[in-house]
């Protein structure tokens, strides 16, 4: 199986290094989830609501942002310079590295 | 007081189709939705969006998929109660539920269906530490009548659609706008952005870009807010009200309190008839869990189907029921 290698650091400041697969058309979003962290995915990877909002710490060439994403960014809250939604960022052999922290619930 | 068969608390897809399925059973529906629309995030966030795993219909707009459910309902005659929130239910002494609203409208049936997908769709509230101590007071989050805001000094904060309207509707109605965005690009329909550009060039808005409300201020009332701007300067500014305008976001709401399990957000139900803790209350669709839970439309559809034969069972215990086909009988209206 293909893997990258990425860290998340949860809402607690907590490190998550996850090996994550690039063969099987997962974005974080998803990622998230199956790794059981606190990441809602209301919309389903829709871009459409912001649950997955992440700000990106360390960034090994991330495609550019879709208008989809940059729509809904514009509406969210906490939103910083380095903010991504999780469900837009692909788990693709070009994301080695990735350093991402959880943005704060909306809901909570 | 609304009677009815079933109380359905949600219009989205699945509430939709439970009419239907309801229907074929001749039992009545009536739904209830926060939304002041059918077809719940379908039509809410996504209508332009296809959906791709509808059996039978290779790709449907989601819009498209409402409309078709609405017209499949039709002939069954829903009652619907729109633009009010299923607030909480009480039991009457022969088994029946009566459900209110938050604007007190009463409902009474045998059986109640949450169908309610992700919950109440709500504003958006921004991070801001004593917002809610002048929500009725100066902080509104859905602009109801514009007139309110005659010669008042408003304040708009949020850089989508609904802010540079708002804005440009106001700036004829109020004493003094200010829209407030925290980038300085706004993404709306370029026209819009074009007749802000122009109000601020006439004098009629106050545009403040790269900037975000922090702190309200005011005693018992709204007076002002305090803006801090990114390359660091803060501006306090009057005003009268404070409406940020962020969208919204769906919440499980009042129902969290009706004493059904709830496990991450949604409510546990019994596979075998999609039946909650409550007897007599189900719920089917995005809103319930179970053990394999797949949030899919069609399983939605799927949940409807079983729960409305354990429906009529409760609604008529004597009466023996056998399952009709459509091809057969066709579809007879009430």
């Amino acid at each position: 199986m293909d893997t990258v290698n990425i860290t998340i650091i949860d809402r607690n400041d907590v490190e998550h290094k996850i090996e994550a697969p690039t063969d099987m058309g997962m974005n974080l979003m998803e990622l998230c989830r199956a790794n059981e962290l606190p990441v809602k995915g209301t919309c389903g990877g829709m871009a459409l609501c912001a649950s997955c909002q992440c700000y990106v710490i360390n960034d090994p060439g991330l495609d550019e942002q879709s208008d989809d994403e940059l729509d809904m960014l514009d509406q969210a809250l906490y939103v910083k310079d380095n903010s991504r939604l999780g469900c837009q960022i692909n788990l693709t052999p070009e994301i080695e590295g990735l350093v991402v922290k959880l943005a704060p619930d909306e809901e909570d | 007081m609304i009677e009815t068969d079933i109380i359905i608390i949600g219009a989205g897809p699945c509430g939709l189709f439970t009419v239907f399925e309801a229907g074929l059973l001749k039992l009545k529906c009536h739904l209830i939705d926060s939304l002041p629309q059918a077809g719940g995030q379908l039509t809410e966030i996504y209508p332009k969006k296809p959906i791709y795993d509808i059996p039978g219909f290779p790709e449907v707009l989601a819009g498209d998929l409402v409309k078709n459910l609405e017209e499949q309902a039709r002939p069954f005659k829903p009652g619907f109660t729109l633009g009010e929130r299923a607030e909480s239910f009480e039991k009457t002494e022969d088994d029946k539920f009566i459900v209110t609203t938050n604007k007190g409208t009463k409902h009474i049936a045998p059986v109640v269906a949450i169908a309610g997908g992700l919950g109440c769709f709500e504003p958006r509230k921004p991070p801001i530490d004593n917002l809610t101590d002048y929500e009725d007071c100066g902080v509104e989050y859905i602009i109801k009548d514009p007139e309110f805001y005659r010669n008042k000094r408003v304040v708009i904060s949020g850089g989508g659609d609904s802010a540079l309207d708002w804005s440009i509707f106001l700036a004829n109605v109020a004493s003094e706008v200010t829209l407030i965005h925290r980038r300085s690009e706004f993404r709306g329909h370029l026209d819009s952005v074009q007749k802000v550009m122009d109000l601020q060039a006439q004098g009629k808005i106050d545009l403040i870009t790269n900037a975000e409300v922090t702190h309200l201020r005011g005693d018992g009332k709204l007076e002002g807010v305090d803006i801090d701007v990114q390359d660091g300067d803060s501006i306090a500014k009057s005003a009268d009200h404070f409406i940020p305008l962020f969208g919204l976001s769906p919440k499980l709401g009042p129902l969290a309190d009706w004493g059904m399990g709830i496990t991450k957000n949604s409510i546990d139900v019994d596979t075998l008839d999609y039946q909650t803790k409550v007897p007599g209350i189900y719920a089917i669709g995005d809103i319930n869990n179970y053990e394999g839970k797949l949030k899919l439309i069609l399983c939605g559809f799927h949940e409807a189907t079983i729960m409305v034969q354990s429906a009529f069972k409760r609604i008529y215990p004597d009466k023996k029921m056998v399952l009709k086909y459509t091809t057969v009988n066709g579809v007879t209206g009430f």
